[in-house]
């Protein structure tokens, strides 16, 4: 039963954030309609001594064609359905909202990602070793291999004592989280045994 | 019943050759000493209530009912962690299975009991669409924030857009009207580095400012790429399809799904694709999806204790990988099923079939192309084909199987280099040596330096009057006047022999690039190159055929077919044809590959050509080895992948596989109720077996059933901390009833609930080919066989495994899991 509200709360949590991102997207997408983003290209190739020429015009899509985008017309008279009848016109539209939003949250995730990586690999060796001393240092690198089979089982049990308070569970996460990565890291680039 | 049971485990494997009545495969189950109950029950009134998992997985033996109902058993509490898994192990099919049925008639008899339990029931029934619909709609975003930023990274290497920082080359000239027919990508807001930096737009000492920012460019974004790989998540390296065959298959990697490795993959796929490097941004995609699979399945307990249900999911996310990869969703359903998917039940089509339309309408509402296509591939013209123009598509075909054999081998050649020498030690340099192999001779071609994808479309593209790239540069017919909807065939103009010149040095360069490319350390996939060095060969074929065609006109072929005037060949078909034939050359899909391209380029009339190209392909590929590339890297890593394509059909019998076998030492066993915990964690300590036949006692040899080793250290271990008196000297029962010990021994300990009473036995002269075959269906991990009714040994699927590559003549010893 506690475990069917957990699983509720969470499953409730991630819903509620999954809607909001999509309203905010269905909400960017709807804005989107702005009037720079929407256009009428009209490509027309070379006729008689006109060069080929490209007409772009902020029109809607009942007005897509040659006669009302290609503006002044270079051809007079009977020549102007002919040439149109060359033309190619398509409408288009784009969001420049979604693309500036994409790339302003890609670049951020990328610069949050860097300055991690930065610290991890060089700030914080130093602060450990300046904080707790060398042989801290050692301790921390040592692999819990799986020699021993009841190691394992101390892992899996460990699972169902009582939480430590917060700060201890963070470090705590975050301890797991580096001897993971390294057991990773051994797998796949030193022992080359998985993903060659 | 029986064929419904059949169809239901996936009849639609075509190795199933060797049995052809389903009778007989009846008796076969029976012969194995279990009935097995195999529909595919509605997910309808299922509840979960309880973590359990792992006291109740004794099955209906012959008909009668668990006997997990006495009463000292239900005083036993659920052990945690008795049922889940090692790392690098493989799950084991029938058990997982078992525990998702008890749950579901678990929660059948307690729906009708109060409206709260209804309630659960019928959140637990919706809880599979409601993954998979999550998984679409993450799926889809994600892909759309991968190809608007990779987009965008890609025409940074070339230069920036003054007005806007954030709007790639064609998005900056979008609303200019300074672009002329002749050159439609000049603007003035989009400005070339040597523009900023030395003031002047040409002149070679701008090309060569070009060249030096491109080449820095691409260098940081490799570098970037594989330290972001190497720091947070190894795992998000290579192309993902072969290690999501191997999961999907029953294995499990741990970690290999999970957030930080969705995360980095997705930050780190768009930089490899920006960086120039020759590879594709598929395989990583269904990777990504697959994650999110995953990671939404952790949300529901339904599938987050199951691993068989969990794989269930992860075959609908990679079939919306595919789908938003490609914009081609039935695609992706059938490439989920052909070359993912392990078991693939007809409840998960249709909601593969979910996911990758959820996948795609989200796509779609992101628009990352401003044009309302998924892909940048649609090509829109309907010119008929000829029957003469099959000999050059079937050529076509032969080139695609023929660079598929010769890349699949060189591929794992310099892979196998890698792994076992001092190339390997050394990722970071080596991904920064090819990323500038790759940019200093890709720069000064105009082929290479574009984008592929764009490569692709430029190629698929045919002329017509309004393109004017040197690719369309033929001589026309300056009188003609009158208006023509098809353009005739042409001779071919001074731009048309340089362009192709230029082509066939872009052929060779990719070709050789991609070998080293697939495999480094960032993520890497293989169908964008693949159909490009495909598209590059058919738009050369096809333009050589023009020209055949318009100078020999009165050839007998050429007769009969295209008249003087007319638009007969199209070339851009040929591209397309091509890249189809080198994609099924290397993947060696089929059926899965014409949907995708007739999906990618909405031509539906050409669906005879490509077809014959890929079997084609196939066929001449076959000749030089079965396997397609995922399965080679498979079979180069070691994973315990039984694959269902390949026959086997040798002679031998149970007997000659099993373990022991004549010289080693006995089969390790544990007697029902007369070993201590002693005894028995000294023999987990001596041996480094799985798992442990139980048997009466040694005399009788008679079997009762099989323990795992890793559900006997935890329970030991939970019993010494939670029962009192349980010491080294305890006896250990595995019998329903204890035996009667005298007064003063300590208390017996009782193992009943984490022991398998129904493993799956063959006898000692069952032939081989049977024992794949049940292996292969059932998705066992060991059998025991039995000798007049007495336990003799144990066939695990590593002895298979390595006994299928034996008789294949390759290395047993490659096969490194188990």
């Amino acid at each position: 039963m506690p475990s069917l509200c957990w699983g509720l709360l969470r499953l409730g949590s991630v819903l509620g954030v999954s809607c909001l991102a999509l309203s905010s997207l269905v909400q960017l997408t709807a804005a989107a309609k702005n009037f720079e983003d929407v256009r009428c290209k009209c490509i027309c190739p070379p006729y008689k001594d006109n060069p080929g020429h490209i007409y772009n015009k902020n029109i809607s899509q009942k007005d897509c064609d040659c006669l009302h985008v290609v503006d002044p017309m270079p051809v007079l008279g009977p020549d102007v359905e002919a040439y149109c009848l060359r033309c190619e016109c398509k409408y288009e539209e784009r969001s420049s909202v979604t693309i500036k939003v994409t790339i302003i949250i890609y670049l951020s995730i990328l610069g949050l990602l860097l300055l991690y990586m930065v610290y991890l690999t060089l700030v914080e060796p130093i602060l450990k070793r300046r904080l707790f001393g060398h042989s801290q240092l050692i301790q921390s690198e040592d692999d819990i291999g799986d020699h021993q089979p009841f190691a394992n089982a101390h892992d899996v049990l460990a699972r169902s004592r009582s939480r430590p308070n917060v700060l201890n569970k963070v470090e705590y996460a975050q301890q797991r989280w580096k001897l993971q990565v390294q057991e990773q890291r051994k797998s796949v680039f030193d022992r080359h045994v998985v993903l060659s | 019943m029986e064929s419904e049971q059949l169809f239901h485990r996936g009849y639609y494997r075509n190795s199933y050759n060797s049995i052809t009545s389903a009778s007989s495969d009846e008796e076969l189950l029976d012969g194995a000493g279990v009935i097995m109950d195999f529909q595919t029950s509605e997910d309808d009134n299922l509840l979960d209530g309880d973590t359990a998992v792992g006291t109740h997985y004794t099955m209906t033996n012959g008909g009668s009912i668990n006997s997990s109902t006495h009463l000292l058993d239900l005083l036993d509490e659920p052990i945690p962690g008795v049922g889940t898994y090692d790392d690098f192990h493989t799950i084991d099919w029938v058990r997982e299975k078992c525990k998702d049925r008890e749950r579901h008639r678990r929660i059948n008899s307690k729906k009708k009991e109060s409206a709260w339990e209804m309630t659960k029931s019928l959140y637990d029934a919706w809880s599979g669409w409601l993954v998979v619909t999550l998984t679409g709609l993450a799926s889809g975003a994600l892909a759309g924030l991968i190809d608007i930023a990779a987009d965008w990274m890609t025409d940074l290497k070339e230069g920036i857009c003054l007005s806007a920082l954030w709007y790639n080359h064609e998005q900056c000239c979008w609303g200019s009207n300074e672009t002329t027919f002749e050159e439609r990508d000049k603007c003035p807001q989009w400005k070339t580095w040597a523009e900023l930096i030395i003031g002047q737009a040409e002149g070679p000492g701008s090309y060569i400012m070009n060249y030096i920012m491109y080449i820095f460019w691409a260098l940081s974004f490799a570098f970037l790429a594989v330290s972001l790989v190497k720091v947070f998540a190894p795992y998000a390296c290579g192309s993902g399809i072969p290690e999501i065959k191997t999961i999907l298959s029953g294995f499990i990697i741990r970690g290999y799904l999970g957030k930080w490795t969705l995360m980095i993959k997705t930050i780190t796929l768009v930089l490899a694709v920006a960086s120039g490097l020759s590879l594709g941004k598929e395989g990583p995609l269904v990777h990504v999806a697959c994650c999110c699979g995953n990671i939404f399945s952790y949300l529901f307990p339904k599938y987050s204790t199951n691993e068989a249900k969990k794989r269930e999911v992860l075959s609908a996310a990679s079939a919306a990988g595919v789908s938003v990869a490609f914009g081609a969703p039935i695609g992706g359903v059938l490439f989920s099923l052909e070359e993912v998917s392990y078991y693939f039940p007809l409840k998960t089509l249709w909601r593969s079939f979910f996911a990758a339309l959820v996948a795609a309408f989200v796509l779609r509402s992101i628009n990352p192309f401003g044009n309302s296509r998924l892909v940048l591939f649609y090509v829109e013209y309907h010119t008929p084909w000829y029957l003469f123009e099959l000999f050059p598509f079937i050529l076509l075909g032969v080139f695609g199987g023929l660079w598929g054999a010769f890349f699949i081998r060189a591929n794992i050649a310099w892979c196998r280099r890698r792994k076992s020498t001092k190339f390997g030690k050394y990722p970071v340099l080596e991904v920064i040596i090819v990323a500038a192999i790759t940019a200093v001779i890709a720069f000064p071609n105009p082929y290479t330096r574009l984008n592929t994808s764009e490569l692709i479309k430029e190629l698929f593209t045919d002329c017509g009057p309004l393109e004017s790239s040197s690719l369309c540069d033929y001589r026309n017919d300056m009188n003609a006047s009158k208006i023509v909807d098809d353009i005739p065939d042409r001779p071919a103009g001074v731009g048309v022999y340089s362009a192709i010149w230029q082509l066939c040095l872009a052929l060779i360069f990719k070709i050789i690039m991609t070998v080293f490319t697939f495999g480094i350390k960032v993520p890497s996939g293989l169908f964008i190159p693949s159909m490009a060095i495909g598209a590059i060969a058919g738009r050369i074929v096809g333009i050589a055929v023009e020209q055949l065609a318009y100078f020999h006109h009165d050839w007998f072929i050429f007769k009969e077919w295209c008249e003087v005037g007319a638009d007969c060949i199209t070339p851009g078909l040929y591209a397309m044809v091509g890249a189809a034939a080198c994609l099924g050359g290397v993947t060696r899909m089929t059926v899965s590959l014409v949907v995708i391209v007739f999906e990618l380029t909405g031509g539906l009339e050409y669906i005879v050509p490509l077809m014959a190209a890929v079997m084609t392909s196939k066929w001449v590929g076959d000749a030089f080895g079965r396997e397609g590339i995922y399965e080679a890297h498979i079979r180069l890593n070691g994973y315990p992948f039984l694959d269902a394509k390949e026959e086997f059909t040798h002679t031998t019998l149970a007997a000659d596989v099993m373990r022991p076998r004549r010289n080693d030492p006995p089969l390790a066993v544990l007697t029902q109720d007369n070993m201590t915990v002693d005894d028995i964690e000294n023999m987990i300590n001596e041996t480094s077996y799985n798992g442990f036949p139980v048997i009466m006692s040694k005399e009788s040899q008679r079997l009762v059933g099989f323990a795992l080793r890793r559900d006997l250290t935890i329970a030991i271990e939970s019993a010494r901390k939670k029962q009192e008196g349980i010491v080294g000297s305890s006896r250990v029962c595995f019998a329903q009833h204890t035996p009667s010990l005298p007064a003063e021994s300590p208390r017996p300990l009782k193992l009943r609930s984490i022991l398998d009473m129904s493993p799956f036995t063959v006898t000692d002269h069952t032939p081989m080919e049977i024992v794949v075959d049940i292996f292969r269906k059932l998705g066992l991990r060991q059998c025991l066989v039995t000798h007049n009714g007495r336990l003799l040994g144990i066939i695990t699927k590593k002895d298979i495994l390595r006994h299928m590559a034996q008789t294949a003549n390759q290395d047993p010893a490659s096969i490194m899991f188990n």
